[in-house]
């Protein structure tokens, strides 16, 4: 899926560009944005190694069973299949209660850290597991208590009733993070979103990449297509 | 409210940081060893993720420079106008879900042009605050286990998207009476 979108705005971003005579704007952005992905990563760096390295001592000192232990109700439900006292638990709890707070710094490195902690659970490398994409639901539904940026730029207009979107901010995004999490779990039930049809789809057209880190109790028959991992290891 | 809110955005990370610290130290936990150690991880996770922000912001980028943005409003408009999206606010609307830099350009610009308590502007900022940019957000958190294949992920964030635009256009005009 992800191949025929990335395609498609290529190609649209061309052909348009050339039909509304923006080709060079266009080969412009190719550049600059190629490197704002650099900066924005690399950004990204110290703020992530500080709340790596505070997850780490969160873990240590035992904190991080008890955030899971508080919110298990809720994670059973959203998350079923995630096996009690797993790490992933307790990422998923922090990055939820980051996100609500509107942490936006503390968000993405607590996000890809639950990331992570479920890919333990994924028996492919490269196909996103049902917990995967719900907490993929979260972020892009997020949840904002306090809309900073729109606040923000508002003030910068005018000071006068800056914040008088809270309220509704706060509504729309209650019903935009329920309509995530709902449409995830409905679209689920259509096949071809399915996690088993997806594995079977890489595996015939062989990208299928075997997860060997996997610790549940169901492996992927490992097949031929990944001799070449094997290859690449030993080389 | 909003003094509470801001408070706590304010004080929340320094004073965590603080208690997870003592605490731990309490605990008798090596704190700057683990600290330390953890941080290791997320040096190697931001680079990981360079990849695919290159291939999705290169995208974007070159998307948002070609002007196909005006055709996917075009196609777009007869739909949100029927709830009371002004025409005005789509083209930020739609950006919102590909560049959240971009939205935020487009949003100024509404807020300049209209005001920030006219129907337009009102509308403009809760869109721009109720929802995260989920091309940006796909490619960051897949990015980093490396994830291609997302299944129903984005086709879930962009209705969550439109739906959250068609929210802000329903709920400002029915609090302000537009």
């Amino acid at each position: 899926m992800m191949n025929y979108i990335w395609v498609a705005m290529v190609v649209i971003a061309v052909v348009a560009g050339i039909i509304t005579g923006n080709v060079e704007a266009v080969q412009d952005s190719l550049f600059t944005f190629a490197d704002s992905a650099v900066e924005i990563a690399l950004g990204l760096i110290g703020t992530m190694a500080f709340f790596c390295g505070l997850m780490k001592v969160m873990e240590e000192a035992g904190l991080c069973e008890k955030m899971s232990k508080a919110l298990a109700p809720l994670l059973r439900w959203m998350f079923p299949g995630i096996p009690e006292g797993h790490p992933a638990n307790s990422s998923i709890s922090l990055y939820i209660a980051s996100s609500i707070l509107g942490l936006g710094n503390a968000c993405t490195p607590l996000g890809i850290r639950a990331m992570q902690d479920l890919q333990t659970l994924n028996k492919t490398k490269n196909v996103a597991t049902d917990a995967q994409t719900m907490v993929m639901a979260i972020s892009t539904g997020s949840i904002t208590i306090l809309p900073t940026t729109a606040i923000a730029m508002r003030s910068a207009v005018q000071t006068e009733g800056a914040a008088e979107i809270v309220g509704p901010t706060i509504l729309t995004t209650l019903c935009a993070a329920a309509v995530c999490v709902i449409m995830t779990k409905l679209l689920n039930k259509i096949k071809i979103f399915t996690y088993d049809y997806n594995i079977e789809k890489e595996r015939a057209a062989g990208t299928l990449i075997i997860n060997e880190e996997y610790i549940g109790d169901d492996p992927l028959e490992p097949v031929s297509a990944s001799d070449d991992t094997a290859g690449a290891i030993e080389g | 409210m909003t003094a509470v809110l801001n408070a706590i955005s304010v004080y929340a990370i320094p004073v965590i940081v603080m208690l997870i610290a003592f605490y731990a130290i309490i605990k008798r936990v090596p704190v700057y060893s683990s600290f330390t150690e953890g941080a290791k991880e997320g040096f190697e996770t931001s680079v990981m993720i360079i990849p695919y922000l290159v291939a999705m912001l290169c995208a974007i980028g070159m998307l948002r420079a070609s002007g196909a943005m005006d055709w996917i409003v075009a196609i777009l408009d007869p739909i949100t106008s029927l709830v009371g999206l002004p025409g005005e606010v789509l083209p930020m609307g739609i950006m919102r879900s590909f560049s959240g830099g971009g939205a935020q350009g487009l949003c100024a610009d509404l807020l300049e042009t209209y005001g920030t308590q006219s129907q337009i502007g009102r509308i403009a900022s809760v869109a721009m605050g109720s929802t995260e940019t989920t091309f940006y957000v796909l490619a960051v958190y897949f990015g980093a286990v490396g994830i291609t294949n997302s299944r129903q992920s984005l086709l879930a964030g962009l209705s969550g998207d439109l739906f959250s635009l068609i929210m802000s256009a329903i709920i400002v005009n029915l609090m302000w009476g537009y």
